[in-house]
């Protein structure tokens, strides 16, 4: 395949970036996406010229890691990850846009990646449960109703990729957010800091300075693991319960 | 060396209240406006019954409870209510927009949409041209100032006057249905804010949404649509 790469090239922070076009000949259908770039990348080292940063871990879709504005559509818009879209995806001579996340909660660091902390911060505000560690308790003792746990299980394929911002008109970051809460909520090990949890979390997602969000849909049509708008829902009945029983965020 | 900024030095001030509490603001006014909506819809129709009964229904209206209530007591209850309400809508929707510009500063090169539809991303500008509207319907219907009947001119006459000149007919029907598109993603938003929607509900929920409104701007279009062919004089 012949391909035309617009790649989003910043040196760091402090400048500012711009699209830079490349020419790649000979690539496999077959490859991903990152492998794709991996080519690039391989021929930029060897031509004396700075290789282009982007963020990967797994390249098996699970860690969350990899995540790119493809021709304007998060992971290129086919419910995978980045790493998971491969080359046949394209067609012969396509021009490929590649941009990183754009939030100002998720700063450029160079090219492609970015700083996605903002959401390791709103875990910590109330993504976890308070419990002894020790041995796993006997699963049988907690019985946890079918219904429950699959919608818990749905919510909780999330993994943080930052796809429902990137795509997000608004730039929020609801649909993470209420993934975490749908899922640590509709468990019974999640029900002592439900409240705390939903309006600690909304609270630090404000704080990182992510948009409101308005309901569009878009999180949810980009999110690599189809986490439903239903979570958005489930948020919001939380929140609203937290805020009669007079639940305050922690300072 | 890298050094990146945290979102957290940079507390905007926008974060002050919390964003779903704005949105729960914009839902619940928003419901309060929906339902005046259907009644000043269904009052419309009187016009249908002829001119008496519109001027009759007008006066009703002004009368309401006399002598018991002093006059005007309804309309300035609802007067008073809608002006909160649309105040309260404009403040929630303005510093959410604010809000979302803030976290975008630099936009995409390319964006595509996956799913978003006319209606949800109309709801901004499209709000402001519907409030430009009530501003301009107040001045034509209410008081009268931009209508071209006669001073001291009853409801009907009002009626007659502006839907017989096509430009005007016009730019209510324009600002109709861009208030139907308004009300068809508002409807939705609102059962998702206040956190009553869910999988199995979704598709109930957007169906009736959509009737709601398209069956709420039928009611409100069929008057001008009248009267502009010339069926109701």
């Amino acid at each position: 395949m012949r391909l035309t790469l617009r790649i989003w090239r910043q040196k760091d922070p402090s400048v500012k970036g711009t699209m830079v076009t490349y020419k790649l000949d000979d690539i496999s259908p077959d490859m991903s996406f990152l492998e794709m770039l991996d080519v690039l990348n391989e021929r930029l080292i060897m031509d004396g010229d700075d290789p282009v940063a982007f963020d990967h871990d797994c390249r098996e879709g699970i860690c969350g890691m990899c995540g790119v504005m493809i021709n304007g559509k998060a992971h290129g818009g086919e419910h995978t990850t980045t790493c998971q879209l491969h080359m046949r995806s394209f067609k012969d001579g396509d021009t490929i846009d590649v941009e990183p996340w754009r939030a100002s909660p998720f700063p450029v660091i160079k090219d492609l990646a970015v700083d996605r902390r903002a959401f390791d911060r709103i875990i910590q505000a109330g993504g976890y449960i308070s419990v002894p560690t020790g041995t796993a308790p006997e699963a049988h003792s907690t019985p946890v109703p079918k219904k429950d746990s699959d919608a818990a299980f749905d919510a909780a394929t999330c993994i943080g990729c930052g796809a429902c911002v990137a795509a997000c008109p608004n730039a929020s970051s609801m649909l993470f957010t209420a993934a975490k809460v749908t899922h640590l909520g509709l468990l019974p090990q999640g029900q002592p800091e439900r409240y705390d949890r939903v309006v600690n979390m909304v609270t630090q997602q404000d704080l990182e300075g992510f948009g409101g969000c308005t309901n569009i849909g878009e999180c949810s049509a980009s999110c690599p693991k189809g986490i439903s708008m239903e979570t958005i829902s489930r948020l919001n009945h939380d929140l609203l319960g937290a805020l009669r029983a007079g639940v305050k965020p922690k300072s | 060396m890298t050094v990146t900024t945290s979102g957290q030095r940079r507390t905007p001030k926008v974060a002050k209240t919390n964003s779903v509490v704005k949105k729960v603001v914009m839902a619940v006014s928003g419901i309060i406006m929906i339902l005046y909506l259907i009644a000043h819809m269904i009052g419309n129709l009187h016009a249908f019954q002829g001119a008496q009964a519109y001027n009759d229904y007008a006066t009703w209206l002004r009368t309401f409870g006399e002598p018991a209530l002093p006059k005007r007591t309804i309309l300035t209850v609802i007067e008073v209510v809608l002006t909160v309400s649309v105040l309260a809508h404009m403040w929630a929707a303005f510093s959410l927009w604010y809000q979302a510009k803030r976290a975008r500063p630099v936009g995409y090169v390319t964006k595509k949409a996956m799913a978003q539809s006319y209606a949800s991303r109309t709801m901004r500008w499209g709000g402001v041209i519907i409030l430009a509207f009530i501003v301009y319907h107040l001045l034509d219907m209410t008081t009268g100032t931009v209508n071209l009947a006669a001073d001291k001119s009853e409801p009907f006459d009002r009626l007659v006057a502006s839907f017989t000149n096509p430009w005007v007919t016009a730019f209510y029907v324009i600002a109709l249905v861009l208030l139907g598109m308004h009300l068809r993603h508002g409807i939705w938003s609102a059962t998702q804010t206040l956190g009553q929607s869910n999988r199995r509900r979704e598709r109930t929920v957007n169906a009736a949404a959509t009737s709601l409104s398209v069956l709420l701007i039928a009611g409100f279009l069929v008057v001008p649509l009248a009267i502009a062919i010339g069926a109701l004089r």
